[in-house]
């Protein structure tokens, strides 16, 4: 449910789901992400121009020459979802090749975790990660959660270039950074999987919010030879 | 019959295509771009008759020198701009903005610069040949997507133009003042309350300064320290545009038209829709202030801005 609507500016609906990050707080945001996305998609709701979830946030931007911010908290006051929503989500298979050359920061992250390589490698292969959002950059999925004993913080200096494919970890989270960027997570490995495809106009992003997540460890030699 | 395009002789500082922008994307990390100044685009347009949606040249400080071949066009420049057309027997013609103009093959258009403002834009009668990309022409240089591979133009590359047919339109001329205003209306933002006292109140009083650090991601400011006293992280939530969002450092960064789709710092303030055309004007080093208006004061300000970018409009047509 949402706990509490408010503006953001005066062209966004800022819906707020609680403050914790975990699956049935985030599952609630997707939920009301899919139904808002149909209504828009099927012309019943006026003015809606992007619709952006987060872990436990829903942000409804809107086209103030069309409609207020107003209009739009009256039609979410009038929702209810049903609970048998449809699911939509799928699960996704993930490469990652954890040669030091690509996995840039084990050594920070066995000093700071103490464990060696093949420990967090086990710990990060053996769990499926729900992927709770994606963006910052087009694509970039969240996945969470990690298990407790590798989780660890950020860089304290972010890379100025993360190399596109890179896989990281930080806090309660993985990621794959789908192009070159900035970036301060701590980096494992790299996928030679297509995550972003952006000439796939109807549906450029592999891993989209809701959908569930496996990584599996591949060798050097099956990462250079990767064929889609 | 050949294809019309300009032949880029220089590229200038950061020239893109540009029109309404991206929209649905931003759950999939793809931000919404679109004409830094929407007003200033959609004017630029109804000069030479198109559809305000039509894409557009936009530059920034020193604009393109441009090269015509192959045809006839009718061009409008808007902004604040100095520029120049050089025609065929090498006479050169000063350029006045907001009104439109008759380009012939081998002329020139010299887009100098532009004045005490940052972006500038150039429509063409009849519009560009372009591929679209998710519905729009917006190139977004930091995920390169958008034509000319989502990059900004460089030295002899081609802008293709579309074979218009009549080239000549009626002679179309408005007065335009693009006033500069220092004051920056914006509604308290949902972070707010991390901040100090002492910072709620000097975010509004005291002036902050446009950094060189500005981009059509953002606009960096610097002034006053903002004291947050609660937390300078928050969980990685949605952006906007207009955002000001405030990092550890406590120097405040407005969110503009190609900003990430989600970050982390907390949200002090988002400013008004009516605003957002000036703000993306500010030069470096300009001196601005925050004024603190009500949800319903931006909605009744937003139906002014509407309104007399609308009267600008009629006044063409």
């Amino acid at each position: 449910m949402i706990k509490n609507i408010s503006n953001l500016g005066d062209a966004s609906v800022y819906c707020d789901f609680g403050s914790e990050v975990n699956e049935n707080i985030n599952s609630e945001v997707i939920k009301y992400f899919n139904y808002l996305s149909q209504l828009v998609k099927n012309n019943k709701i006026e003015g809606i121009t992007n619709l952006s979830p987060s872990y436990n946030k829903l942000i409804i931007s809107f086209d103030l020459s069309l409609t207020t911010f107003s209009n739009i908290k009256n039609s979410l006051e009038k929702i209810h979802i049903e609970n048998e929503v449809k699911r939509q989500s799928k699960n996704v298979k993930i490469p990652v090749c954890c040669e030091d050359k690509y996995g840039l920061d084990f050594e920070r992250l066995c000093k700071k975790l103490k464990l060696n390589k093949k420990e967090i490698l086990n710990f990060y292969f053996s769990k499926e990660y729900f992927c709770y959002m994606t963006g910052f950059i087009a694509g970039m999925p969240f996945l969470g959660d990690l298990k407790k004993n590798i989780r660890c913080d950020r860089l304290e200096t972010p890379r100025v270039k993360v190399p596109k494919g890179s896989v990281g970890i930080t806090e309660q989270f993985a990621n794959i950074y789908t192009f070159e960027s900035p970036g301060g997570w701590n980096i494992i490995g790299k996928t030679p999987k297509k995550i972003f495809i952006k000439n796939q106009i109807e549906n450029p992003a592999l891993i989209k919010p809701g959908d569930r997540v496996i990584f599996y460890e591949i060798t050097e030699k099956e990462f250079l030879n990767w064929n889609e | 019959m050949s294809e019309i395009f300009f032949e880029i002789l220089r590229p200038g500082i950061n020239t893109t295509i540009q029109d309404y922008g991206r929209k649905y994307l931003y759950h999939i990390g793809v931000t919404v771009s679109g004409a830094m100044d929407l007003r200033n685009h959609k004017l630029a347009n109804a000069l030479v008759s198109n559809n305000t949606q039509e894409a557009t040249v936009e530059f920034a400080y020193q604009g393109p020198l441009l090269k015509l071949k192959n045809g006839k066009i009718n061009f409008a420049i808007t902004g604040d701009v100095v520029f120049q057309i050089i025609r065929k027997n090498s006479e050169v013609e000063n350029g006045k903005c907001y009104k439109n103009y008759f380009l012939e093959q081998e002329e020139q258009i010299d887009i100098i610069s532009t004045k005490n403002s940052v972006y500038g834009y150039l429509a063409i009668g009849g519009g560009l040949k372009l591929k679209s990309y998710w519905d729009s022409f917006s190139i977004n240089t930091k995920a390169n997507i958008g034509p000319n591979n989502g990059k900004k133009f460089s030295i002899s590359e081609k802008i293709q133009i579309k074979n218009s047919i009549e080239a000549k339109g009626p002679d179309r001329q408005i007065d335009y003042n693009n006033v500069s205003n220092k004051s920056i209306r914006v509604i308290k933002g949902t972070n707010f309350d991390y901040f100090s006292t002492e910072s709620q109140s000097k975010f509004f009083k005291e002036e902050y300064s446009v950094t060189n650090l500005t981009d059509r991601m953002g606009m960096r400011l610097k002034g006053s320290i903002l004291e947050n006293k609660k937390s300078t992280n928050i969980k990685s939530e949605g952006l906007i545009k207009g955002v000001i969002q405030v990092p550890a450092d406590g120097n405040p960064i407005i969110l503009l038209n190609d900003h990430g789709t989600i970050g982390g710092y907390p949200k002090i303030a988002v400013v008004i829709s009516a605003d957002l055309d000036k703000v993306s004007q500010l030069t470096p080093n300009t001196k601005i202030k925050f004024e603190e208006v009500s949800l319903e004061d931006a909605e009744n300000l937003f139906k002014s801005y509407l309104s007399e970018t609308n009267k600008y409009l009629n006044e063409i047509n």
